[in-house]
């Protein structure tokens, strides 16, 4: 059975369906989509149970012949990295409309063209990290912009057009690197044995290390502009902050973590040596982002650039994890892009909540909302621990496992990191003091608390934190062969116990 | 006879039609100008076919004459229209595009 | 090692407790605290059971372990869901549930009015979990959950009344201040993963010898961090002060009988790592002795009766570190004071309660005085607590802080002297500042208001008093009695049964311990008993007076160090964001644009111009080709 591309269509099937109802039908498109949704959540799911967790090759691996006088395929296949990362794809999207079910009102198009995006999008989310042929990757890569952009332009808040925008540039720059380096692959994979995009095949060249640090750095800087990494970073506050609530969801949740996806896909399977060769640099670049971050989160004062800035944060974990090459700290990074997108999409989801219901997303127009709105605050609040990464919720696992493996090859970098748990309870505990604490603020006497359906979008994916925090055996099982994989073809090897030299 | 005497008539008359064309308003004048340029190339198209000793040069400039005869066609016509609607065939008014 | 399939009760049971009444929300209001008290009593049942158990198998045979899942497992990082119970840990979880249940019990008349009542109740089950799971754990890593699971708890519950702003701070303060001695902890986890390869106790007591000091170093003040962030030791001590913001059965549960000794237990419980490594030995001493005296001094000036009791605490938890420091000879001393302090300070905090229930919250001991005659119990209770931190025998405090007083005597050198002058001067102190407390509540004149009608509180607050009374009297004596808890704890502890030279004979440390005493008292007694005390704290007071009513400018000290520094810090970066960085791409941005309407003036619409430029274009194409060409 074709589980990817049945993956792919489904979505794109239910977009058929809304496009085909009359404008007027807002509530059976927004049904529909949540019904399709639902169904590729379901048909994830029956995948994953299908997924051979010791074989680290590509599964459900499918091949067609695309463009044959290029040698370009549509290739599809997973291993245990990408099969996580469309789980949490599959998961969000449903958790996205659900939660969201208002959002597309007041905007430029139709709501129907809203889903519409919704579903076109997942699509892509699903095909972009399934892809195994590099050409298609790209392709993907690329056509993921168009929907989000209209997400953002059109349904958004503020200056949306100009927050589009810069998205755009600054992925199409990115883009446009990553286009010049997936040129030059096929260039030389001409010369040495017949011009290909596959993956596998690409990743046997032969090539000079001047050609594979230039190569290395197309492909690095279009990841980091999409993790992103800093410097490569302002595109995403503004983006967050003038997108609506579900459409940062996925951007933070899923779209950035292409970036980091890519990075280990492509950066460190073409390129071993460069990787090498650019570690120490990435290594320091990830450390500034988890500290920057951190600080700019306390200095903000919206709460969508907060979370955004949190994001940095963590995502500087993530990069850390991928290129300290132990297996600790690739497991934990991989894990850390599975957790990391269910506590932004809480924090996101609930903070969307807030802001529609007071119309505005300075964190100081808010205060004392856990007496108002008890259940809203405190679902608030538990997002913030799990983004703070506290023990017993689903992050701690992951950001002690990266901080864990950098300290036994990269100690200085682990230390300078671990402060940035210091900063984490600080950008999390000041807005919950503002926004949660204190006397309620004039003006939100009468907010509304959750509602049944909120409540139940927000559920999920409380419960995934919960349980993933105690016991995620589970996932770890999947992710561990393809992390160790990883590392043994870079190869490394752990370091052993160092018994402090003695 | 030397063959770049011929050259030279060509630059010459190319460098008359686009002086012409820059200089002159009157539209038919620019495109009297453009005909003499194209000619000023056929000019040359003939003589290097003459010093290559082959009949390329002849045959681009038979080309030529085709293209010059088809832009008569249509560029008159256009002028014709234009002083019409505006009743001037000066090339300067019609500036539509930009405004 | 036995086995066992009733560990995780401990655990489960309260835990099961919070989730209900936090998910159950108002429908668990009528008997979400009835619910509260009798898990946390039956969490306490199972841990007596266990005791009998244990009591009844021979010594090496006494530690119980259970396996509950396969927690984090990559490479060669393995950690499991794992329990132990060893003689160590059963002291604790004793203390925790015990002192916890009676705190229940107070809690339910103390919080009656409070309309959230239920919320504080599933935050305490919450505390007694996290703080059973930091004790049961048996490695560091699920040291580490149960660590920050009573950091969240505390900071849940010392911000319960969040509507205050400063209350809110409060919290705040106490949770990132846990977090920088938190980040300690990480960073031991680390050495002890990347040096030994595992971060199981059991792991690292089997790998510290083939380990380098250097190493264990490292570990031991990186543990000693973690202890200090979370018994408000030296340097990270500011918190606690702040921490009495929260309910009083909170101060007296959290903040005095089982969180803050939190960073005792885990120096005893790495005992391992400390014995190998002097040199943070010796810090963990220092670090105790300094906190002994910092918070004693605190102590002396406080007029908010919470306030100068979390200071007393501060004090107390700092001779336990400072016995732990000791090394083997010390840890069961600090176990023991460890448990004794639980149980009189646990009351004496209990007994504040109960004295602002009936002074309707007032704080401040000088709007106080003469509340003997109207709240007995309260003065009974109260005071067999106070006997028993001065030491006096045959009270608890007099067997626990003897021992440590003659232990640190012992250390040997000029280290012994000055460990045991720093140790009986603190007991001079705390007898200054007790005595303090208990003349300007108890005795004296009334200096309350007109409205307060002070009255003995109801006894489901009095009997948990009355209970922690009686062990305030009787717990030293029966720990003490034939060494039983040195003994019990003897076999994890590497104690060489080296009778060493005595510096000092028990009975003279005894003798001087209580000579100073007697003067902490007689001082107390000459200041506030002969003379009135004003109402309102006079402002006329020596330099020292008013720099420890300022906390010793701790607080000063963070902000200038680092609060501010960090604030300053943050604004620039924000700044730096937003003009260089974003500044640097909108500069593209806007060369792009600028270029593009600089050109766009070309496009005029005239098509002489055009025809120019595509003339000028063309002779430019030429003379570079020509130039090439040449």
């Amino acid at each position: 059975m074709k589980w990817l591309t049945l993956l792919m269509l489904l979505p794109l099937a239910g977009a058929a369906i809304i496009s085909m109802l009359p404008k007027s039908m807002e509530k059976a498109a927004k049904q529909a989509a949540l019904g399709t949704s639902l169904v590729v959540m379901a048909a994830t799911i029956a995948m994953v149970v299908r997924f051979q967790r010791d074989n680290v090759d590509f599964q459900f691996v499918e091949k067609y012949s695309w463009i044959p006088s290029f040698g370009i395929n549509y290739a599809l296949g997973v291993d245990a990295i990408a099969l996580v990362l469309i789980l949490l794809s599959t998961i969000l999207v449903p958790v996205v409309v659900l939660a969201g079910w208002n959002e597309a009102h007041g905007g430029r198009w139709s709501v129907k063209t809203f889903y519409i995006l919704i579903l076109v999008l997942e699509t892509m989310m699903i095909g972009v990290f399934a892809a195994t042929d590099v050409f298609l990757f790209y392709v993907i890569f690329e056509a993921m912009l168009i929907p989000v952009y209209f997400l953002i332009g059109g349904y958004g808040t503020g200056e949306r057009a100009a927050a589009a925008v810069k998205f755009l540039i600054y992925s199409l720059v990115g883009g446009l690197l990553m286009l010049a380096s997936v040129i030059a692959l096929y260039v030389m994979s001409g010369a040495q044995g017949g011009h290909t995009f596959d993956i596998n095949k690409l990743s046997e060249l032969q090539m000079s290390s001047t050609t594979q640090n230039l190569l290395f750095l197309g492909f690095f800087i279009a990841f980091a502009i999409k993790a992103p990494v800093w410097p490569f970073h302002t595109w995403l506050p503004d983006a967050a902050k003038s997108a609506t609530p579900g459409t940062s969801v996925l951007l933070l949740g899923v779209l950035d973590k292409v970036g980091t996806y890519g990075m280990i896909r492509f950066c460190l399977t073409l390129f071993p040596e460069a990787s090498e060769t650019f570690t120490p640099i990435i290594l320091v670049l990830a450390v500034i982002s988890i500290i920057y971050g951190a600080f700019l989160a306390i200095g903000a004062k919206d709460i969508k650039r907060l979370i955004a800035y949190t994001s940095i944060s963590h995502f500087g974990f993530i990069t850390m994890g991928i290129f300290a090459m132990t297996s600790q700290a690739q497991s934990g990074a991989i894990l850390y892009m599975f957790n990391h997108g269910f506590s932004t999409a809480a924090l996101f989801l609930v903070a969307g909540w807030m802001i529609s219901r007071r119309g505005s997303s300075t964190i100081s127009d808010f205060g004392g909302l856990q007496r108002v709105t008890p259940i809203m605050a405190w679902t608030f609040f538990l997002a913030g621990l799990s983004s703070l990464a506290l023990p017993g919720l689903s992050s701690f696992v992951s950001e002690f496992l990266v901080l864990v493996g950098t300290f036994t090859r990269y100690p200085v970098h682990a230390i300078i990191a671990t402060f940035g748990i210091v900063l984490a309870a600080l950008y999390i505990l000041i807005p919950v003091q503002i926004a949660l604490h204190g006397p309620t603020t004039p003006g939100n006497e009468e907010l509304k608390d959750l509602n049944l359906r909120e409540k139940l979008a927000i559920a999920p994916v409380i419960a995934i934190i919960v349980v993933l925090g105690f016991y995620p055996a589970p996932l770890l099982k999947v992710i561990n062969p393809a992390a160790s994989h990883v590392i043994t073809q870079m190869g490394f090897t752990d370091p052993a116990p160092t018994n402090g030299g003695k | 006879m030397d063959a770049s005497n011929y050259l030279y008539i060509s630059a010459l008359l190319f460098t008359i039609g686009a002086v012409g064309v820059v200089v002159r308003r009157n539209a038919i004048v620019v495109f009297m100008c453009i005909e003499l340029m194209l000619n000023a190339a056929n000019l040359s198209f003939v003589t290097f076919s003459r010093i290559n000793g082959d009949l390329n040069g002849q045959v681009m400039a038979f080309f030529t004459m085709v293209v010059a005869a088809c832009e008569v066609v249509v560029g008159l016509a256009i002028i014709v229209t234009i002083y019409r609607s505006r009743r001037s065939a000066s090339v300067d008014d019609a500036s539509l595009l930009k405004r | 090692m036995t086995t066992s399939t009733s560990l995780v009760y401990l655990i489960a049971l309260p835990l099961a407790g919070a989730a209900l009444l936090l998910l159950g929300g108002r429908r668990t209001d009528k008997w979400g605290h009835l619910l509260a008290t009798a898990l946390s009593a039956s969490s306490f049942g199972v841990g007596v059971y266990q005791l009998t158990q244990m009591l009844g198998r021979s010594t090496e045979e006494r530690p119980v372990s259970q396996k509950l899942f396969d927690w984090i497992n990559v490479g060669a990082f393995n950690v499991d869901a794992g329990l132990l119970l060893d003689q160590l840990s059963i002291c604790f979880v004793l203390l925790i549930t015990g002192v916890g249940t009676l705190i229940h019990i107070y809690s339910i008349s103390y919080m009656s009015h409070d309309q959230d009542r239920r919320r504080f109740f599933a935050f305490l089950n919450l505390f007694i979990a996290a703080m059973l799971l930091l004790v049961l754990g048996d490695s560091y890593l699920s040291l580490y959950v149960g660590w920050e699971g009573v950091g969240l708890a505390s900071y849940l519950l010392i911000g319960f009344w969040n509507q205050k702003p400063a209350y809110a701070t409060a919290s705040k303060k106490a949770f990132v201040m846990n977090r920088v001695g938190d980040m300690g902890l990480s960073f031991a986890i680390m050495i002890a993963f990347a040096t030994m390869g595992t971060v199981s106790f059991a792991g690292v007591a089997e790998q510290a010898e083939n380990t380098s000091e250097a190493a264990l170093t490292g570990m031991g003040i990186m543990l000693l961090i973690a202890a200090a962030g979370k018994s408000a030791q030296f340097p990270l001590q500011a918190w606690l002060g702040d921490a009495m913001a929260g309910p009083t059965p909170v101060s007296a549960l959290i903040h005095a009988a089982t969180m803050v000794t939190a960073g005792v237990y885990l120096i005893t419980r790495s005992n391992f790592v400390f014995d190998a490594a002097p040199t943070a030995q010796l810090l963990v001493v220092i670090v105790g002795a300094i906190t002994l005296m910092f918070g004693a001094l605190i102590g002396t000036a406080k007029d908010d009766i919470k306030k100068a009791l979390a200071a007393s605490t501060m004090s107390q938890i700092g001779y336990m570190i400072l016995a732990a420091g000791l090394g083997p000879v010390g840890y069961a001393f600090a176990i023991m004071h460890l448990l004794t302090h639980g149980f009189f300070k646990a009351g004496m905090f209990l007994g504040a309660g109960s004295v602002m229930h009936g002074m309707d919250d007032e704080v401040n001991m000088r709007k106080y005085g003469a509340l003997r005659k109207f709240m007995p119990i309260t003065f009974a209770t109260f005071g067999l607590g106070y006997l028993a931190i001065l030491g006096v025998p045959p009270f608890a405090g007099f067997y626990s802080k003897d021992m440590i007083i003659e232990t640190a005597f012992n250390a040997g050198g000029v280290k012994g002297i000055i460990l045991g002058s720093v140790t009986l001067l603190g007991a001079a102190i705390t007898a200054f500042y007790m005595t303090r407390v208990m003349i300007l509540t108890f005795t004296g004149t009334k200096r309350w208001d007109e409205n307060a009608h002070p009255h003995e509180s109801p006894w489901l607050m009095w009997l948990p008093m009355a209970i922690l009374a009686i062990g305030s009297v009787s717990s030293g004596f029966l720990l003490s009695r034939g060494d039983a808890l040195v003994n019990w704890l003897h076999p994890l502890f590497d104690h060489h049964e080296e009778h060493e030279q005595h510096l000092l004979e028990p009975i003279v440390v005894s003798g001087l311990a209580l000579t100073m005493v007697a003067i902490g008292i007689a001082i107390a007694f000459v200041k506030y008993s002969r003379q009135d005390v004003a109402s309102v704290a006079p402002e006329d007071v020596s330099v020292f007076t008013k720099i420890a009513r300022q906390d010793l400018m701790q607080d000063r000290f963070n902000e200038t160090v680092f609060m501010r520094p960090g604030q300053v810090l943050t604004t620039t970066l924000v700044a730096t964001d937003e003009v260089v960085i974003d500044g640097t791409v909108r500069t593209v941005g806007k060369i792009a644009m600028g270029s593009g309407s600089a050109l766009r003036g070309l496009q005029n619409g005239f098509v002489r111009s055009y025809a120019a430029l595509i003339l000028l274009g063309a002779v430019a194409l030429v003379a570079a080709i020509w130039v090439v060409v040449q």
